[in-house]
């Protein structure tokens, strides 16, 4: 059964260091103020998967948290670059990052598998790219029925899985609904998880198209209002689109970025 | 009468124009998703909208900043699991056309989104990755790229092979397996391509009011073929433009 904790002991308790962590939410439901206290209890040597590293990832690469990436798009989404991941891979700054890279119906798949407790998943996918050659984790596989060549890829089983969603009850069944990306798999791929909740309720009114975690699935749930923010909550806040313009500014100079991290995340008081 | 327009606008429009009413589309985040937002209030009011994040039939009434965007949830006719919208959507051959960006496309019309420079492990410049596009690219049954034509971007071979057009000519695409048709068109900011039938060299068709097949050649890392019907691409409509205007001034608004 999840454990209703504050956000620094639910980090605490589902993130050490040299740990495989996802953080999932496809740019709604992104679990920012998570991975800012990821940030300020100075986990080192992480493997991060997502599958749209964002601004999110762009803060915990430049702040030195990860040592490998496992993603299939980084980007400041409508926006441009992150230069905090360009810096790293480029540059190896602050610190060498070590890349696996699929695409996202990969990605999804590799999730489905860890979830699912299966070792890999199929799909009709890579055939004509470079990406095989440089990952290991994508490999060619024959199927026993029709003889068709197919692509493999193993299957994702993090350590900790954290993300965001609207509300969760008091027994810490979690609800969530809107765009709801891959969080589900995520967190049944992964041997524990967090989620970041905007409110707990007595009763968990149904909603149009949710997503219901059963509190025996998840480890920790954490209350965090506006705990997406940038990104957003549907139903109870909107995506910030002017901070994501302003983080192209913000992140491209190292000094100005080290300097931003210190003024909103190491010394901004955790929310909780 | 045609008021001003810039090349990035005459590109959009000419973009829109290749979505047929009522054909069902794979839309990615930027010019693609202007060019098919644009297409719905104009020339395809039918056509069906979906989205990577799960959003099957959107209909927004604004420019989405990004793929997971709440407006997209809202107007859609049903919200998808991200690898439902991959393994049930896409897949199988459900998409009629995907609309794709590049940072640089070759010949062929493969697309790079991953790295520029020869090594891979040392790129000169990171770029964001595949996304969904290779699976868009092999799976959609045909692919329209949009795309600014500069020497930087029309190359004669791509760093890194993303997403295959043609891979390396006749025949590749089938004996790769890939179920699409591939690219039908290439829409730029000078004109408009399409593949040779016989050879998948993509040859220019098309170009914009202003422009020159002699720009077009400029602008291209290989020596470009033109075709001999060549033709000129009708002007934005007042009616394009000022929708076009309208979706612009509304991009990320909420």
């Amino acid at each position: 059964m999840a454990e209703i904790v504050s956000l620094a002991d639910g980090v605490a308790a589902v993130v050490h260091d040299g740990d495989v962590v996802a953080m999932e939410g496809f740019t709604h439901l992104i679990p920012f103020a998570a991975a800012h206290e990821v940030i300020r209890q100075e986990r080192r040597d992480l493997t991060l998967v997502r599958m749209t590293p964002d601004l999110i990832y762009d803060q915990l690469i430049g702040m030195g948290c990860a040592t490998k990436l496992v993603f299939s798009w980084g980007g400041n989404p409508g926006v441009g670059s992150l230069h905090r991941f360009r810096d790293a891979v480029e540059h190896a700054w602050p610190r060498p990052l070590e890349l696996e890279e699929h695409s996202h119906a990969g990605m999804a798949n590799r999730y489905v598998a860890g979830a699912s407790g299966m070792p890999f998943a199929v799909l009709r996918g890579y055939a004509g790219t470079d990406l095989p050659a440089q990952t290991e984790t994508i490999r060619p596989i024959t199927c026993p029925f029709t003889g068709e060549v197919l692509a493999a890829v193993s299957a994702l089983a993090p350590d900790a899985t954290i993300i965001h969603a609207q509300r969760a009850d008091r027994s810490g069944n979690v609800q969530m609904w809107g765009i709801t990306g891959v969080q589900k798999e995520a967190v049944l791929a992964a041997r524990r998880s967090l989620v970041t909740v905007e409110e707990i309720v007595d009763r968990l009114d149904p909603q149009p198209r949710e997503v219901i975690l059963p509190s025996f699935a998840v480890s920790c749930v954490a209350v965090v209002p506006r705990g997406s923010h940038p990104s957003y909550t549907q139903g109870y806040s909107l995506r910030d689109n002017a901070f994501y313009t302003e983080w192209e500014a913000i992140s491209r100079d190292r000094d100005t970025f080290l300097h931003w991290m210190d003024a909103n995340v190491l010394h901004g008081e955790p929310i909780s | 009468m045609t008021s001003e327009y810039t090349s990035d606008e005459m590109m959009a429009v000419a973009a829109a124009r290749q979505l047929r009413d009522r054909t069902v589309c794979f839309v990615g985040i930027g010019l693609p998703s202007m060019a098919a937002n644009l297409a719905r209030v104009t020339s395809a009011p039918g056509v069906v909208l979906i989205y990577e994040s799960g959003t099957l039939g959107a209909k927004p009434d604004r420019l989405p900043l990004s793929i997971g965007d709440g407006i997209l949830a809202d107007s859609a006719d049903a919200v998808v699991s991200v690898p439902e919208v991959f393994n049930y959507w896409l897949q199988p051959g459900r998409i009629d056309v995907g609309f794709l960006s590049a940072a640089q496309i070759d010949r062929f019309a493969n697309i790079n989104t991953t790295v520029i420079g020869a090594d891979y492990r040392h790129p000169a410049v990171r770029l964001p990755g595949a996304g969904g596009a290779p699976e868009i690219a092999s799976s959609c049954r045909e692919v329209v790229v949009v795309v600014r034509q500069t020497p930087r971007t029309f190359v004669d071979r791509v760093d890194f092979t993303t997403s295959v057009g043609f891979g390396r000519g006749p025949g590749d695409r089938q004996r790769l397996g890939l179920i699409g048709a591939g690219p039908r068109t290439v829409i730029t900011d000078l004109g408009i391509l399409s593949p040779n039938p016989t050879t998948c060299e993509l040859t220019l068709i098309s170009v914009h009011p202003g422009s020159t097949p002699e720009q077009a050649r400029a602008a291209t890392g290989w020596p470009l073929a033109v075709s001999s019907s060549l033709t000129t691409t009708d002007p934005p409509s007042e009616r394009e433009l000022s929708e076009l205007h309208r979706l612009e001034a509304s991009m990320g608004m909420t």
